[in-house]
Parts: C-alpha cells; structure tokens; sequence
C-alpha cells in the first residue's frame, strides 16, 4: 500500500469516526481520474460528471463495507464501473437508435503517422471516429469496462480484475474479446 | 518456438506477463518472425486508433467543486430519501387512489353480479390485476415503514415523524385490503394485514419523537410476530399471483 493510500485508509477513519468533512480530501484527490475513467465509459461529458457524484455518494454511504487492507482507489474505480455502467444503460434506453457521431470524441486519425492532412485523410477521420464509435459500442458492459481500464488507466490485468470484481482470468479474457472485436472491426482502416 | 498466438500479442503488447512465459523469449521470436511482427504492428495500429483519445479538461478545481455539489447530498440521513417519498401530500393521493382501487373492485364486482356472465370474466380479470398490483404496492410502502423502524438508531430520543405519517396513511388502506382478503376468504392475507395493521396503528398513534424504549417495544412486536418476513412471503406471492394473471389476461388494452 502506497503513501497516498494509507492516508485515504487514514481518511475513510475519521469519517466513520464522525468526521463527514474529511470525506473533502478523498473527494478532492480523485474527482480528476474518476472524471477520465466515467468519460472513457460513457463517452458523454455530462453523463461522466454525474457518475463521479454518484460514484462518491455511493461511496460516502457505503464506507463502512470498505476494508482498509484493500486499495481505496481500486475500490472507488469498482463503483465508479458500476456507475457508469448504470448510466451507459440508461442513455442506451434514450438513444436506442442515435447512431450520429459523438462531437466529442477526438478525432482518432489524428493519432495514425501521416505527412499531411490530405482530403482522403479527412474524409477517412469521419468515417473512422464513427467505425471506432460504433466498435466500442459493441463491446459488451464488462469488455468496454476491462478495456478501457487496461488500455487508458493502464491498470493491470490483476487490478482490472479487483476493481471490475472478477477473477483476474475473466479479466483477461474480457481484454481479450475486445481488443479482438476492435481489432477486426478497424482492420479496413489499418490495413 | 510456434508463432505468437494473438492473445499472446495483447499480452506482449499491454506489458503483462503470461503465466510460465518470459517476455524475452517473446521478444526474441519478434525478432526472428517477419510474420508476428506483422501482426503485431497491425494490431499496434488499430489500438493507437483508440490510444490518443483525450478526454475533456476538467479546471484544477474540479475537486472541490464535486465536493461543493456533493456535500449537502451527504448531510441527508439515508432515512430522509423515505421522508420525501412519505411527504403527506403523496401519501393522501396515494390513500384516496387505493380507496378508489378497491371501491372499483367492489363495484365491479357488484355490477358483475347485476349484470350476468356475459360481461364478467375479462373485466374481473383486469380487476384481480389492478387490485393484486395496488396490494403488492401498498405491502413494499408497509415494509419500507417497518424497516426503518427496525432499523433506526435507537439512542437517545428517536424522531419517528416521517414513518408515523406514511403509517396513518397506511391503516386506512390496509383495512380496506384486509376487509377484501376477508371476503375473498384469503385467510392467510387477511392475518398478515391484520398483523400489519396493529404495527400501523401503534406507529401512526405514537408522537413523532418516541423514547429508546417506545422505540424497542414496537421493533418487538415487529420482531415477535415475524411481520416484515410475513410481509414478504406474501408480497411474492401476490407478485406471482399478479404475474400469472397476467399471462392469462387476453391481449386486451385495460
């Protein structure tokens, strides 16, 4: 267990202890990652701020169920999941049929090595930023989730599979159906 | 050494370790493979597609403005999401709705019986539905009551005031669905309401601040008489009751 750990155990302490406001620093040292990771889930800016208050509520009311030898992150990134999730299906509920692009994803082309931004190249952004779109839309709850925190939290198959509540091969296998089913769905584009 | 397996690439790719393999001996069959190079620069490809995506800035004081949204939400004792859903004014409309309920079952009832069989098994169907779905209703708010009871902090002087409201809504349509039970010849229903409805009365006659021990002896009488279990075996059976009168309603718009 890290420093940054200890003090969040130390923290989780006081607030059982009666101290609601020591809930501020908890609050306050991970609103930026939680933010990163409910966007990354839900792909929608508003939906991603009310997952890190919900995912805090939920927190806050669940404190006492936490076990201060496991890490708080982890633990706080496992609701987090589940919240995003939770809001993922409500707004799949909404928008059962909203295929348009989403304005607010990056323009992944941008990320391939290329001299200049040519017309073709342009044309191939729209039509990549939706194939990339609708590939991750395809992805199962539990293979965005192993995804996105392997592949942009960097976690560890090990920590993915604490923070989504599964045995680490599950974890496993869950990173591997979706980097295989992004992997085939881009494979026009790469190739 | 066999080719990579593309599970094996994922691996070498993200860094982790594959139980019993060593990534140098991975890295040396890249080295020797045109092929697995291949593969795997294709799929370094496709992943960097997703790799460069940025999120949206969020300004350095993020934190302490969720912390300024989320404060007041944690101030809410958890029973004061009950305090909303038992708010007075909800309560009656929900009481006058129940009562108009069951005034429309004995009605319709009543009318069946004037008016001959010809008219009579679908609606009273349609009925039974709408009664079993205002019963199932009426015993989830009458659980949601006696949990919090059970539940409370009972130190010092307790304030029951939200429970004691919903439970003075409760008795009136509780009673209106024992009577039922009793004329159906539901037996079992009509004791667990009855069980029910001495709790109601207690809770709905007692002052909004009751003592640790006014507190405890009607979390007994909750205790001893088994209540909240007897609540739930019959709301799941009114729940398969409903969901088979379902099934066997033709397809009719009600």
């Amino acid at each position: 267990m890290n420093r940054m750990e200890e003090n969040d155990a130390g923290i989780v302490a006081q607030v059982l202890a009666g101290d609601r406001d020591a809930f501020r620093v908890v609050v306050e040292r991970h609103s930026h990652s939680l933010f990163r990771l409910a966007y990354r889930m839900t792909g929608n800016e508003h939906d991603a701020e009310e997952v890190v208050q919900e995912t805090f509520l939920r927190a806050y009311r669940r404190l006492n169920k936490f076990e201060s030898r496991s890490s708080f992150s982890t633990w706080l990134y496992r609701i987090a999941v589940n919240c995003s999730l939770d809001f993922s299906r409500k707004r799949r509920q909404h928008d059962e049929h909203q295929l348009a692009p989403n304005p607010e994803l990056p323009d992944p082309v941008e990320s391939l090595p290329a001299s200049e931004p040519s017309a073709d190249r342009l044309v191939m952004s729209a039509e990549v930023r939706r194939k990339v779109e609708a590939t991750m839309n395809e992805l199962t709850e539990k293979e965005k989730a192993a995804f996105v925190l392997r592949h942009y939290e960097g976690m560890s198959i090990e920590e993915v599979a604490r923070a989504m509540g599964l045995r680490a091969n599950a974890a496993k296998n869950n990173i591997f159906r979706a980097v295989q089913k992004l992997r085939r769905a881009l494979e026009p584009v790469v190739s | 050494m066999n080719h990579l397996s593309e599970e094996q690439l994922i691996l070498f790719h993200y860094d982790e370790a594959e139980a019993g393999q060593d990534r140098r001996t991975f890295e040396q069959h890249l080295a020797a493979c045109d092929l697995c190079r291949s593969r795997l620069a294709d799929l370094e490809r496709a992943l960097a597609l997703f790799g460069s995506a940025p999120v949206p800035e969020r300004p350095p004081e993020y934190g302490q403005q969720v912390w300024t949204r989320l404060r007041p939400r944690l101030m809410e004792r958890p029973g004061s999401i009950w305090a909303a859903f038992f708010a007075p004014r909800s309560w009656a409309v929900a009481g006058a709705l129940a009562a108009l309920i069951v005034g429309a079952f004995f009605a319709g009832r009543y009318w069946q019986r004037r008016q001959g069989p010809e008219s009579a098994p679908i609606s009273a169907q349609a009925r039974e539905r709408i009664l079993l779905v205002a019963v199932g209703d009426h015993l989830e708010r009458s659980q949601m009551v006696l949990v919090e009871l059970v539940n409370a902090d009972g130190k010092g002087p307790v304030n029951i005031g939200p429970e004691r409201r919903a439970a003075r809504d409760l008795v009136d349509s509780n009673r209106l669905y024992r009577q039922t039970a009793l004329r159906d010849g539901d037996v079992g229903m009509a004791s667990v309401l009855d069980d029910l409805e001495r709790v109601l009365i207690e809770v709905a006659n007692s002052p909004s601040t009751i003592s640790s021990a006014q507190l405890e002896a009607i979390r007994h009488r909750i205790e001893a008489k088994g209540i909240l279990f007897k609540i739930r075996v019959v709301d799941t059976q009114v729940q398969e009751r409903e969901k088979s009168a379902q099934a066997s309603q033709p397809k009719e718009r009600i």
